[in-house]
């Protein structure tokens, strides 16, 4: 049971990323030339369930699933790590139109070339492992 | 069953995208898909070398049964839930997808001139699609997370650093597609 209930949140969401077409290649373009509402409307109504869900469990004090309080850890503030590393995230991303997600999806999907997209994604975990000490954070 | 086939609406995925994510907080973890690639990493022992992979992976494997749950949803969506109707992008986009030599969807996610079968035989296309994935690995390491981390964990936690890890998103994403499109796609 308990690898099970992983799994299941995984196929949802499998089944809503490539239902919604948020993996489609077509919808990344479309986003960034702004000429449709659907990605941006996918990402706001989530994030305003999340800031809602957030707050209820923040308020209510509600505990996890083994009973331990949920703590969600604060992000480390700083720019430059943000900027620089957002910005060469969205490079890829509009490029091959699929973030770590739908790499993952579509490969499962049987879209076989995404396979070096995510080789590609090794790669570039691996080049910033490496230089991880000399980069400004 | 209708609704099934078609393109699901944005307001009942993204619903359902804040859902998974405060399913996994519930379940004492957190939605994050590019620390997959770490931990795949660390994997092959990576951490003897570089410091930045060595860690307990092993503590990450629920991630890897999420991550095989998506694929196999993806491979049900795909096979067992699709439709000719799907993929219905804007005409304007695809006016400007043939200048640059990119076939309309007609219903698939995905673009024959990037991804069909074709693209084992061109240099150019393996180097594009290597290329892209550089940029995402190394970039949402650096940032520390990508869209599922910083845009639907980050932001639903009110976390100033993830906004600012989303504008640098659209400033990269806007740069390419915009910009480096052109220069990229000559047809």
């Amino acid at each position: 049971m308990k690898v099970l209930k992983f799994f299941l949140v995984g196929f949802l969401f499998g089944i809503v990323l490539t239902k919604s077409e948020a993996v489609s290649w077509y919808r990344i373009y479309e986003m960034f030339q702004f000429q449709s509402f659907h990605m941006y409307g996918i990402i706001g109504v989530a994030v305003a369930t999340g800031i809602l869900g957030i707050q209820i469990i923040k308020r209510k004090n509600i505990k996890d699933i083994k009973g331990f309080p949920i703590e969600i850890k604060d992000k480390e503030n700083s720019n430059a790590r943000y900027f620089i590393g957002g910005i060469s995230f969205g490079l890829g991303w509009a490029l091959v139109g699929s973030c770590p997600g739908p790499i993952f999806i579509l490969i499962g999907a049987g879209f076989l070339p995404v396979i070096i997209v995510l080789i590609g994604a090794l790669i570039g975990t691996i080049i910033y492992g490496a230089l991880k000490s000399k980069l400004p954070h | 069953m209708d609704v099934i086939f078609q393109t699901w609406p944005w307001y009942v995925s993204g619903f359902l995208i804040g859902m998974v994510m405060l399913a996994l907080i519930y379940f004492g973890k957190n939605f994050g898909m590019s620390t997959n690639l770490q931990s795949l990493c660390s994997m092959t022992g990576l951490g003897k070398r570089i410091a930045y992979f060595d860690f307990d992976w092993k503590a990450n494997r629920w991630n890897f049964v999420v991550v095989i749950g998506a694929m196999v949803g993806g491979f049900v969506a795909m096979h067992f839930m699709s439709d000719p109707s799907n993929v219905n992008i804007n005409p304007k986009a695809i006016a400007q997808l043939a200048q640059m030599g990119i076939d309309a969807p007609n219903g698939k996610l995905m673009p024959t001139a990037l991804f069909g079968e074709q693209i084992w035989q061109s240099p150019k296309s393996i180097l594009i699609l290597l290329g892209g994935g550089i940029l995402i690995g190394f970039g949402t390491r650096y940032a520390g997370g990508c869209t599922s981390g910083h845009a639907i964990s980050g932001l639903s936690n009110l976390q100033l650093p993830s906004l600012k890890a989303v504008i640098g998103f659209f400033i990269g994403g806007l740069i390419m597609a915009h910009f480096l499109f052109p220069l990229i796609f000559k047809s």
